[in-house]
Formats: C-alpha cells, structure tokens, sequence
C-alpha cells in the first residue's frame, strides 16, 4: 500500500515575484510523473504557504523565487515550520539564488535548490529519491 | 525574353529536380523546427511566394502596410534608440547609473523600478521585506522620484518607465517632478508600459481586477492625449508573454488583441481614435530563432496597420504605425557558460534591427544570475553600437525583405496570428479571454512544451543540455543590492510621512477616493496627491478599497 501512495507536493510561490513561468512547468510535470500537487498561486506570504501545507498535510514543499528574496523568504519558512512543529516535511526551491547563498539556504535546511537549466526530470528524481513520504495517520 | 527568366514553369522544373536529389541526400540529425515549433520548408522559391502582392503586402518604407518600415528613411535617418534597461537600489543609485549610461552614449532611459513599487507597496510595509532595491529601483513617493532624475535634462532625453498597475501614480510624480524644475507637460518626452491586459496573461503584477484595471489605462491614455501630447501612455507589451513561454505567433497575436482592446476602449471613452492612436506603440521580444524574429516584427506592422485601417477605419496613417521597443530574451540567457550570453544577445539585436525596430534594449550576459554590473551592461550598449557602426546592416532598409523565406514566414506568422485573434474575437474579446484563462493556457502549454524538449534534447541550449562543462564555476562578478537599501529607504519614508501635511495628504487622497466612485479621470486627483507627498503605496490602498484586489486563479 506504502508503494502505492502518492507523494503530496505543494508548489508554492512568495512574495510578490511574478515569475512563474518555471513553477508552473514543474508543477505540470510533478503531476505527469504521478505527485499530487498543489500549487499556491502567486504573491503568498511564508505564513499562508506553511498554512497550507499542514491543511493539506504535505510530504515536501518547493519554493520558486527570481525575486533576489530568498534570504527573507526561505528562512521564514523553515522558521514557520518549526514552530508548528512540522520541520519534518522536506523543503527545496528553485530560482535565481546565487551559489554562495545556495549553500547558506542548505545549512539552514533547505535540502535542495534548483538552479535555471535545471531538468524537470532531475526534479522529479530528486523528489523520489529524497523525499520520505509522511506518516500514515 | 524579360518574362521568361522568372518563368514559373521553368523554376518548378527546377524545384523539381532540386527535390528529388534532395531527398537522396543524406541529412543532418535533429530538430528542423523553429524555436517556436514551427515547420521550416529546406528551401522557398519564388513558387511559394506566387500569391504576394508588393504594392499591396510590402509596400514602402513609410507607406501602408509598413511591412519595411514605419519610417521612409530608417535607419538612414537615424539609427534606433540604445536604451538600457537600468534601475536598483536606492533613486540615487540608479541615478548615478542613468548618467553613466548617457556618458557612454546611450540616448534614452529606461527605468526598471523594483517589485513593492510594481505592485503598490511603499519601501515600509511588511509585504515589502526582502525585496525594496532588489529587482530595480524603489520609488515610494516624489521625494525618491526627484532623486531618481537629479541633474538629468528632462527636455534633452526620452524617458521609459516600466510600471503597470501604478503606472498612474508613477506619471503623475514624474510631471510634479518635471513641473518643480519648470518644465511643463508638453516638452516631456517618453513612455509608460502601462498594459494591464499583459499582466493579467504573463508578468503577473496587479492590484486590482481586470476590468477596473484597463480603466485606469484609459484614464492616463485620454489625460496624455489632452495634457502631454509627446508622452507615449500605453506600450503594448508581448515581451512578458513570449518570457512566460509563448511562441512568436501567441506573442505577436496576444499583444495585438491587447491593443485591440485599448483602442476599442479608448473609443467607447469617447476618444477621438486619430487624436489617441497615434500614441500608441509596442514592446515586443526578440529572441534566439533569427529568421521567425525577423518576420514576427515585419508582420506586426502589417497586422496593425491592416487593424487600425480595415477595422477600426482609422484615417490618420500615423494610427496605423506599429511603433515598437524590442528587449533581447532573458528567458534564452544562461547561468552556465555565461559568457556565451553575449552571443546570443547578438543574434536576438541583429534580428530586431533587421525586423525594423524603433529602439532596443540588449540584455546583459549576467542577467539571469543578478541584475547588471557596469560593465556587463557597457558590453550589451556596445553590440548595439557594433551592429550600427560597424556591421553595416544600417545602410539598407529593410535587408531582408524579398527573401523567399522571409516572406513566406512573414504571411504564415501572419495567418496564424490572425487565427488567434478570430479566436479571441470570437470569445468576447480578450478581457473574456483572460478571464477564462484562454491566453494563460495557451502560454503554459507551450512553455511545457518546450521544456520537454529541453529535457528530451530535441531542442538544443548550448551550456545547458550539449556541449556542458564539467564541474563549472560562475567566473563572472555579479551585482549585489546592499540589504541596508531597504532599511535607508524605509527610514527616509518614516521622515517624509513626519513632515508633510497630513490633513492635505488624508484629503487629497479622499479626493481619490470620490473621483474613483464616480468613475472620473483619476489622473488630475492622483497629481494634486501626489504632490502633497501621497505614497505610491497609500494611493494603491485606494485602488484596493474602491475597486477590489485581484488574486492569482494559480491553475497550472
């Protein structure tokens, strides 16, 4: 049965960058290879998107920012998660996040950010490899 | 002995033979495609082009339909304006980079203002953290707008603001600004993007919904058209649709519904169409796939043209001139390899030049990693000045044009472009269309598309998916914004709220209010506020008050 559950994704965009042209691509192929995904939409704050996550009871959450706010963005989030006490569920991004701040966000916790040229197949990979499925309640 | 040479029985014996020894030949692997999927004929001859009419389809430079040209000398007049995109950090840093840029001899600013800005946010405000400088400059009120334009001759340049949902706002501070340092409003020059309809399809800044949105659009097009007769209101923008994904065709075709829209909006405004059309012009991408870029522009003037006279009746041959702005591609640029950036930053240039364009910004080869440094954006500057000075390319009109290929390209970018906007016609027009995620969808599957074929390596991105380096490393600086920009900028705010007059703020910002009810002009009320030292972010709050906050449907 374990096998055969769906991973749960949310997709999820913050802050008032527009950019999703990429987000969107993801989403399309996350759900292609068999995820189930919720997208958020644009412009959320940290708040709203962890909200969703516990209401949707997800297994990993993917941040897109092109915006240069991933510092502000990713920090608040994994600090959002800890307080609800959910830091358990995988957190990954993509965007445009330069390399030294790439390995800042992962010492902080994000597991994984995907850089442009990135395939939708190493995602998709990646999420099957890394991402443990949450317990089944 | 003159009508035999072109003899059509003569060229297809030709074709014929030429096909068969065609198809003996062996050939190469891969994608024959354009960038944008569409099938590419290995040769054309005159046979394809059997049904072009000169006088009627190409014309001359300066003539109906304009497919050569808006203008009868082009680029023998004058070459297109060198305009950068520039804009971060604080008005004084971007000031100083406006003034460099002129230094090195760029003719016209272009200012790109940072997200908070873009979305009615002022540097203060919670929703604004993180992002105050980061995406361009923040402008919060006519203090920052004052500093953003110190010491540059507002009368001796043509001034681009890239801003849509407050572009409004933005004007009515760059006319205060103008107007303190006495000059007046009909010796301004420049443009306001200002297209709401594109934002809604592609670059996703708004406040408020659709409909109230493209009244405020409207309500800047009948002020230009009365009080500041140089100023361009409204630049019809496919460049963020063809970054969101879209092929040529759904850019070229989504943009002109767009304007379709515009014009018919600013009739039923009572607009005399001559008296506002003319103002009118277009923003348009260029992109990797050379010969499609250089159709795509030849037929948008054709369309347009063809638009304003067969639909709309225009009378005025100034109404019927697709004017445009190109941008090179950003979504085509790569963080790996980035020096190989510059190359295809040539081809897209040479490409809009060839197409005929009015003014041109070149990206910067760093551009998908930060903003600009200086001397990234120096070598975007001089491949524009390389391709006018040094290629020769500018020395003939409209080069090529009579080429089987471009022709042929041109009707068929033409013939699909139209079937898109029957389609649109057919769905109410596009405020309908975007309202049903018509043009969204339509973007989003093209955008997947290509994507799979990335993946797949059907189609080819150098650096990316062939030809990768191993265990590369980023070897050119980037730009960084200084995160005190934010807190500077706030601070500056917080000093600029204790000094102004309050009650005048609080009652010209009422005055908003009431002239938004009774759906007036808002433009004369937003100038008055405006110059009470009104926020850009307070004057949003009453577009959210009295006409709602749009949300993102965030299908996918």
């Amino acid at each position: 049965m374990n096998d055969s559950r769906k991973l749960r994704i949310l997709l999820g965009k913050v802050g008032l960058d527009g950019h999703d042209r990429g987000i969107i691509i993801v989403a399309r192929a996350l759900r292609d290879a068999g995820f189930e995904v919720i997208y958020t939409g644009l412009h959320n704050t940290p708040e709203t998107v962890v909200e969703m996550a516990i209401q949707e009871d997800v297994d990993a959450l993917g941040i897109s920012v092109l915006s240069g706010a991933h510092n502000h963005i990713f920090p608040e989030i994994l600090r959002l998660l800890k307080e609800h006490g959910i830091d358990d569920k995988t957190v990954f991004g993509g965007g445009i996040i330069p390399k030294e701040d790439i390995e800042s966000l992962k010492e902080k916790g994000v597991q994984a950010v995907f850089e442009p040229g990135a395939s939708t197949d190493d995602i998709t990979l990646w999420i099957r490899e890394n991402v443990t499925p949450r317990a089944l309640s | 002995m003159c009508a035999d040479k072109n003899n059509p029985e003569k060229i297809a014996f030709g074709k014929e033979r030429w096909q068969k020894e065609y198809d003996r030949a062996s050939k190469r692997e891969g994608d024959v495609t354009t960038i944008s999927g569409m099938e590419i004929d290995p040769l054309v001859t005159p046979l394809e082009l059997k049904g072009l009419d000169y006088s009627k389809d190409l014309g001359f430079p300066g003539s109906y339909p304009y497919t050569r040209g808006i203008h009868s000398s082009m680029y023998r007049g004058r070459f297109w304006t060198m305009r950068q995109f520039a804009g971060f950090g604080t008005p004084e840093d971007t000031n100083k980079r406006f003034k460099y840029l002129l230094g090195q001899g760029q003719t016209g600013l272009s200012t790109a203002f940072d997200m908070p800005t873009l979305m009615g946010y002022d540097s203060d405000h919670e929703r604004s953290r993180g992002e105050v400088g980061k995406e361009g400059v923040s402008v919060s009120s006519l203090a920052d707008m004052e500093a953003l334009f110190e010491g540059i001759d507002l009368e001796k340049i043509t001034t681009s603001m890239t801003v849509n949902c407050t572009a409004a706002i933005i004007f009515a501070m760059y006319i205060v600004m103008a107007e303190k340092r006495g000059v007046s409003r009909d010796k301004l020059r420049g443009t306001l993007q200002n297209d709401m309809l594109k934002e809604f399809i592609a670059q996703r800044e708004w406040i408020s919904p659709p409909r109230p949105s493209v009244k405020i659009v409207v309500d800047v097009m009948e002020f230009c058209a009365n009080e500041v007769p140089g100023w361009h209101p409204v630049s019809i923008s496919g460049y963020h649709i063809r970054e969101a994904g879209s092929t040529a065709v759904q850019e070229l075709a989504f943009t002109l519904a767009d304007g379709i829209c515009y014009v018919e909006e600013g009739i039923k405004r009572g607009l005399d169409l001559d008296s506002f059309a003319p103002r009118l012009s277009f923003f348009f991408n260029v992109h990797n796939d050379f010969l499609e870029e250089v159709a795509k522009f030849r037929a948008a003037r054709r369309m347009w043209a063809r638009i304003m006279r067969e639909r709309f009746g225009a009378s005025d041959p100034k109404s019927c001139l697709l004017k445009t702005h190109a941008q090179t591609a950003g979504a085509s640029l790569t963080a790996q390899q980035p020096i190989n950036n510059v190359a295809r930053v040539t081809i897209q240039a040479l490409a809009a030049v060839l197409g005929g364009t009015q003014s041109l910004h070149t990206n910067s080869m760093d551009e998908t990693l930060a903003l600009p440094t200086e001397e990234a954006v120096t070598v975007a500057l001089r491949t524009q000045q390389i391709i006018a000075e040094e290629s020769g390319v500018a020395n003939s009109i409209d080069p090529l044009g009579g080429s089987y290929l471009i022709e042929s390209l041109t009707d068929r970018i033409e013939k699909e472009a139209v079937n898109y906007i029957d389609k649109i016609d057919s769905m109410g027009g596009i405020i309908n269309a975007i309202q049903d995620s018509y043009p969204q969808k339509e973007i989003a599957d093209s955008a997947y598309k290509y994507q799979r074929e990335l993946d797949k390596g059907v189609k080819t991105i150098v650096g990316v998916n062939k030809y990768c380096s191993q265990d590369e490393t980023i070897s050119i600086p980037t730009l960084k914004i200084d995160e005190k920009v934010e807190h500077g900028q706030s601070e500056k705010l917080r000093r600029l709220k204790d000094k102004r007059d309050s009650g005048a703020v609080a009652k010209r910002l009422q005055d908003i209010v009431v002239a938004a009810r009774e759906e007036e002009n808002l433009m004369p009320c937003i100038i008055q506020a405006v110059r009470e030292y009104a926020t850009l972010g307070e004057i949003s709050d009453v577009f959210r008050e009295v006409y709602g906050v749009y949300s993102d449907p965030g299908y996918f």
